[in-house]
C-alpha cells in the first residue's frame, strides 16, 4: 500500500476558477438556463440571439415564446418578449409585425407547440406571407410534461403515450411541417438544421442568419425546424442524446434548407 | 351636429377610428359579419390594418400581438365564435393586454358568457351593452379607453339590431382623459439592454430583474377587478322614483322596455325601467337602492333568464322578482324573435303589474 503525501499551502490562497465558459456567453443571455443537461434547446437559443447580434438587430427585435420547456428562455433572454398561449405564437407574431414592420419578429415554439396545438397558426401564416421568422425546436417529444408523443413523433419512437413505440395503425404519421411550410406560395425561406454535431450547430446557425435576413428582406415566412435533443423526454442517458437524435430523427426528417430565394434566383 | 345615415356597425367602425383603433382581427359569422366587412373597408384608408383571420381564435390572438405591441387593436364575433376567444381573452386578463372585444351578438343569450366568461383564472371582463347605435358609438371609444386603462379586455356586447339597422349618427371623438405612456409595450427597443420588457401571465420578470411571479401577478390582477367593481358600475333609470313595478332589462330590449315604459306612465301606469349600461361590472347597489320600496322587479331579457341571477343577488325584495323575458330567436337564429314587439311586452308588464288591467283590457 502506497500513500501520497500533500502538502497544503494555507498561506496563500488558492487559484480561481476557470472562466472560459463566462467569457464565451453571448451577452444577450442574463443568466443560467434550468434546462437537463443534454437538452438540445439551450444550444439552439444561442444560435439565435448570436443571429440578431451578428445581424445587429437587436435593438428592434421582439420575441413571441410559446410553451414548452424553451419557455423558461424568457426570463434568461434580453429580449422584449411575449409569451403567448400554446400554440398561437405566429398569430401575436402577426399582429406585432403589422403594427411594426421595423421589427425583427421571431417566434420560438417547440413541436407540440407549434405542429399540435398551432398547426393552424404556422400554415396559415405562412400562407399570408406574414414576414415574421419562425424557430420549431423539434425533439419529436412534449418534453416540458415529461415525454408524450406529439405529431412530429417518429414512427417506432417510445413515449409515455404510445408506450410500444409510435405505430401508424393507432397513432397516425408524424408531419414534416418544414416541407408543408416550404409548397406555401408565402414562405420566403425554409430550412431544417440540427444540434447535434459540431458542424450542424454551425451549419444550422447559417440557416438562422438567412431566415432573419430574409425577413429583413421582406420575403414573407421563413422558419427553421431545428432537431434538438431532449434525453430526459426520450428516455435516454443524457450522453446518449446527439447520437440517438441522430439515429432516431434525422432519417426521418433530412436536415438541409427547403426553400431559399438564393437557391431560386441561382 | 351633423346626422350622417350609417348602418350601425360602419358608426361603430367610426367610433372605433376615432378611438384610435389602429387593427383589428375578426373571422365572419352573421351578425357581426358587418362590422368586420366595415372594418376592413374603413380602417385601411386610415393606415390602419384589418385581417380577415382564419378562426375566430387566430382572429384574437392577432389582436392581441398587435395590443402588446402599444397599439388600439380588436377583434370581435359572437356566440359561438366567442366561446372560442375565451382563451385569449382569459390571457390578455391576466397579462393586462388591452383588448377590445365586440360581440354583435344573436340576441341577449351572451349574457353569461361576457360576463362570467368561460377562460381560466380570477378576471372578469368589462362589459358595456348599449341600447342603441347612437351610444354604441360611445361605447366603442369608451372601451377603447378603460381596456388601456386597466389593461384588461373589454366587451361591447351588441345584436343584430346594432350591426345592422341604419340610422342617423354623428361619429364624433369623445373627450376622454389622458391616459399614461404604454411603457410596457413590446418595441424592441429594450431589447440588449438588459431592461427588456415582458408580457407573460406568470409574470416572473428576467433573470436579472424579477418580477412579480404568477402569486404577486394573478394577485394582483384579481385585486384589480375587485376595485374595478367598485368604481365603474354605470347604469340609467326611467320612471324609478315612484315606480310601484320596476322593469330590469339591458341592451336592444331595454330600449323597446323604455318606449314601452314611458306609454304605460301616459296611462298612469306606475312602471319605471333600471337599465345595467355596464352588465360587469353590475350595477348591483344602485339596483338594490332603487328597489327598495317597490312592489314588483320584472326581468326583460331574451334568454332563458341569465342576467336574473344578479339581479336576484342585488334586489331588495326576492321574493318581488318575477322573470317576463325568454328565448325568442328568429327563424334563422340569427336575430331577435317576436318577443322583442313592444305590445307583446307591454302586455308582459301589465299582466304582472296590474292583473286585471290585463283582464278588462282583453273581455
Ligand atoms: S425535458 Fe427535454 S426539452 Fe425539456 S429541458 Fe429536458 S431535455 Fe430539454
Amino acid at each position: 500500500m502506497t500513500t501520497t503525501d500533500i502538502t497544503i499551502d494555507t498561506r496563500t490562497a488558492p487559484p480561481p476558477p476557470s472562466t472560459k465558459a463566462a467569457s464565451a456567453a453571448p451577452s444577450l443571455i442574463l443568466g443560467e438556463h434550468s434546462l437537463c443537461p443534454g437538452c438540445g434547446e439551450p444550444v439552439a437559443l444561442r444560435l439565435l440571439l448570436e443571429t440578431l447580434q451578428e445581424l445587429d438587430v437587436v435593438d428592434r427585435s421582439i420575441g413571441v415564446v410559446g410553451h414548452g420547456c424553451y419557455g423558461s428562455f424568457v426570463r434568461i433572454m434580453d429580449i422584449d418578449v411575449l409569451q403567448c398561449l400554446h400554440g398561437r405564437a405566429p398569430s401575436c407574431a402577426t399582429g406585432i409585425k403589422r403594427m411594426r414592420p421595423e421589427s425583427v419578429v421571431f417566434t420560438l415554439q417547440g413541436d407540440g407547440d407549434m405542429v399540435n396545438e398551432g398547426l393552424q397558426e404556422v400554415l396559415h401564416s405562412a400562407a399570408r406571407g406574414e414576414n415574421i421568422t419562425c424557430i420549431l425546436l423539434n425533439n419529436g417529444v412534449f418534453g416540458d410534461t415529461g415525454g408524450q408523443q406529439t405529431a412530429t413523433t417518429v414512427l417506432g419512437q417510445r413515449t409515455k403515450t404510445s408506450l410500444e413505440g409510435r405505430n401508424a395503425a393507432d397513432h397516425g404519421y408524424p408531419i414534416p411541417i418544414a416541407d408543408l411550410v416550404a409548397s406555401l406560395q408565402g414562405s420566403g425561406y425554409v430550412a431544417r438544421g440540427a444540434v447535434s454535431t459540431p458542424a450542424a450547430v454551425a451549419r444550422t446557425k447559417r440557416m438562422i442568419k438567412r431566415a432573419v435576413q430574409s425577413q429583413l428582406d421582406g420575403n414573407g415566412l421563413s422558419l427553421v425546424e431545428i432537431l434538438t435533443m431532449c434525453p430526459t423526454g426520450w428516455f435516454v442517458p443524457a450522453a446518449d442524446g446527439a447520437d440517438y437524435q441522430g439515429s432516431s430523427m434525422e432519417p426521418v426528417y433530412p436536415v438541409g434548407e427547403l426553400k431559399s430565394q438564393e437557391a431560386e434566383r441561382a | 351636429m351633423t346626422l350622417e345615415l350609417l348602418q350601425g356597425s360602419v358608426a361603430i367602425t367610426r367610433a372605433a377610428i376615432a378611438a384610435d383603433c389602429r387593427f383589428f382581427a375578426g373571422y365572419p359569422m352573421s351578425p357581426f359579419t358587418p362590422l368586420l366587412e366595415a372594418m376592413s373597408r374603413e380602417l385601411a384608408d386610415t393606415g390602419g390594418v384589418c385581417i380577415n383571420a382564419e378562426s375566430e381564435i387566430e382572429g384574437a390572438n392577432m389582436a392581441l400581438g398587435a395590443s402588446a405591441a402599444g397599439f388600439r387593436a380588436a377583434t370581435g364575433s359572437c356566440g359561438q365564435g366567442i366561446a372560442l376567444m375565451q382563451e385569449t381573452i382569459a390571457e390578455a386578463a391576466l397579462n393586462e393586454t388591452p383588448l377590445v372585444v365586440f360581440n354583435m351578438a344573436r340576441n341577449q343569450q351572451d349574457y353569461y358568457q361576457c360576463t362570467r366568461g368561460g377562460g381560466w383564472g380570477d378576471y372578469r371582463t368589462i362589459t358595456l351593452a348599449p341600447k342603441d347605435i347612437t351610444e354604441a358609438v360611445e361605447h366603442t371609444q369608451l372601451l377603447f379607453h378603460l381596456a388601456d386603462r386597466y389593461r384588461a379586455p373589454v366587451i361591447l356586447y351588441g345584436d343584430d339590431l346594432l350591426s345592422k339597422t341604419q340610422v342617423g349618427v354623428d361619429v364624433q371623438p369623445l373627450d376622454l382623459p389622458d391616459l399614461p405612456e404604454k411603457d410596457w409595450a413590446l418595441d424592441g427597443s429594450a431589447s440588449g439592454t438588459g431592461r427588456s420588457r415582458q408580457v407573460w401571465t406568470f409574470a416572473m420578470g428576467k433573470k436579472n430583474d424579477p418580477g412579480p411571479g404568477p402569486d404577486g401577478q394573478w394577485k394582483r390582477v384579481a385585486q384589480k377587478f375587485a376595485d374595478l367593481e367598485q368604481v365603474e358600475a354605470r347604469h340609467e333609470t326611467v320612471h324609478a322614483e315612484d315606480a310601484e313595478t320596476l322593469v330590469v332589462a339591458f341592451g336592444s330590449a331595454a330600449k323597446f322596455v323604455e318606449h314601452v315604459v314611458e306609454e304605460l306612465r301616459e296611462q298612469g301606469h306606475k312602471v319605471g325601467l333600471f337599465r345595467p349600461i355596464t352588465l360587469w361590472p353590475f350595477p348591483g347597489a344602485a339596483l338594490a337602492q332603487v328597489t327598495r320600496g317597490v312592489r314588483r322587479v320584472l326581468v326583460f331579457e331574451i334568454n332563458a333568464g341569465q342576467m336574473i341571477d344578479d339581479v336576484r343577488q342585488w334586489t331588495h325584495d326576492r321574493d318581488a322578482i318575477e322573470f317576463i323575458g325568454g328565448v325568442s330567436i328568429d327563424e334563422h337564429g340569427l336575430a331577435f324573435g317576436p318577443l322583442l314587439d313592444a305590445p307583446v311586452i307591454a302586455e308582459r308588464i301589465l299582466a304582472a303589474h296590474s292583473p286585471a288591467d290585463v283582464l278588462t283590457a282583453r273581455s
